[in-house]
């Protein structure tokens, strides 16, 4: 009954699973894609603070703000892009993302 | 009989433990799901919160609650609402980006089963694998005498020896702030705006023009 390194861990597994999912299920989405990279961003924070605190070692939370700010940086940085592309295209297809045929 | 009765307080406040441990983790990985599944993307922002607040739940029960804390602040409070906000404003069909949805599920399911199984492989080996300790001790060592909570000890340790890192976290979030507004910033044609640089910039020679007028004609 006692809630283990395993139990975190696991809930961090299946939260990195779906976040791939999800990549994968909305291949012509941007936005949900985005949104999945920030729940897998999420179960990789979790695994850091589980371990962390399982470990008696607070260098896990640190790294986990570290991922933080990457993740917020990321989706703005992200999404502004996204609002440019919109601008100048008039969609988010994924497709239609070829402009430089490389 | 003391000891009986303070066992069996810490019994049940591991059960309470156990089950709030499972409800939030239900809660977020059904929140999870529901973001990558829901037909609305706006619902997929909503159900993004919710699984970020249970994360956070489950991060103040294991004992970070200054992380918990950032995690509302920033995923929250910026980021989700980041989302929200872009998601209301450009104006897009996403029935039609739906439309593969179905031809993507079994490769993806078949992918994400396959990551999940060695995922949990490698918890179900390491998780024994490591010595169970139980949270709570990991705040007692860094500072001594004062009484230390997690976010006096994770400011000890950030301060000092992750220093640099953490300005380089102040430096990406700089770098991205002035990126997302560059990459934003439009200039529109039909806007007149005062241009400092330009106003500076001014000679004499291509401002003012000294003009020999006949006498009797008139300039233009």
């Amino acid at each position: 009954m006692l809630i283990g390194l395993a139990h975190y861990l696991t809930v961090a597994a299946i939260l990195f699973t779906l976040g791939i999912f999800g990549i994968f299920l909305n291949r012509k989405n941007v936005i949900i894609m985005l949104m999945s990279i920030e729940l897998m961003l999420l179960a990789v924070s979790i695994n850091f603070v589980a371990f962390s605190v399982f470990l008696n070692n607070l260098v896990g939370q640190a790294f986990a703000m570290f991922v933080l700010t990457v993740a917020a940086a990321e989706a703005a940085i992200g999404l502004a892009i996204l609002v440019v592309y919109f601008r100048n295209r008039g969609t988010i297809r994924v497709e239609d993302i070829n402009m430089m045929k490389g | 009989m003391g000891v009986a009765v303070a066992a069996r307080r810490e019994y049940s406040a591991m059960i309470v433990q156990a089950i709030l441990f499972y409800i939030f983790a239900v809660v977020a990985v059904a929140s999870g799901v529901l973001v990558v599944s829901a037909r609305n993307p706006v619902h997929s922002v909503l159900f993004l919160i919710l699984a970020f607040f249970n994360a956070a739940a489950m991060f103040i029960l294991i004992g970070a609650e200054f992380l918990a804390m950032i995690l509302v602040i920033v995923y929250v409070g910026a980021v989700a609402v980041l989302f929200l906000f872009v998601v209301m404003m450009l104006d897009i069909d996403f029935l039609q980006l739906r439309s593969g949805f179905v031809r993507y599920l079994p490769i993806g399911a078949v992918i994400g089963l396959v990551l999940l199984a060695e995922l949990v492989f490698v918890v179900a080996i390491l998780g024994h694998a490591i010595v169970q300790q139980g949270p709570g001790a990991a705040v007692a060592s860094a500072t001594g005498g004062l009484p230390v909570t997690n976010t006096r000890a994770l400011g000890g340790i950030l301060y000092t020896r992750y220093l640099f890192g953490f300005q380089v976290a102040g430096l990406i979030l700089l770098v991205a702030m002035i990126g997302a507004i560059v990459l934003t910033l439009r200039h529109r044609a039909d806007v007149r705006r005062q241009s400092i640089a330009g106003q500076l910039a001014r000679r004499r020679a291509e401002t003012v023009e000294v003009v020999k007028v006949p006498l009797g004609a008139g300039s233009d």
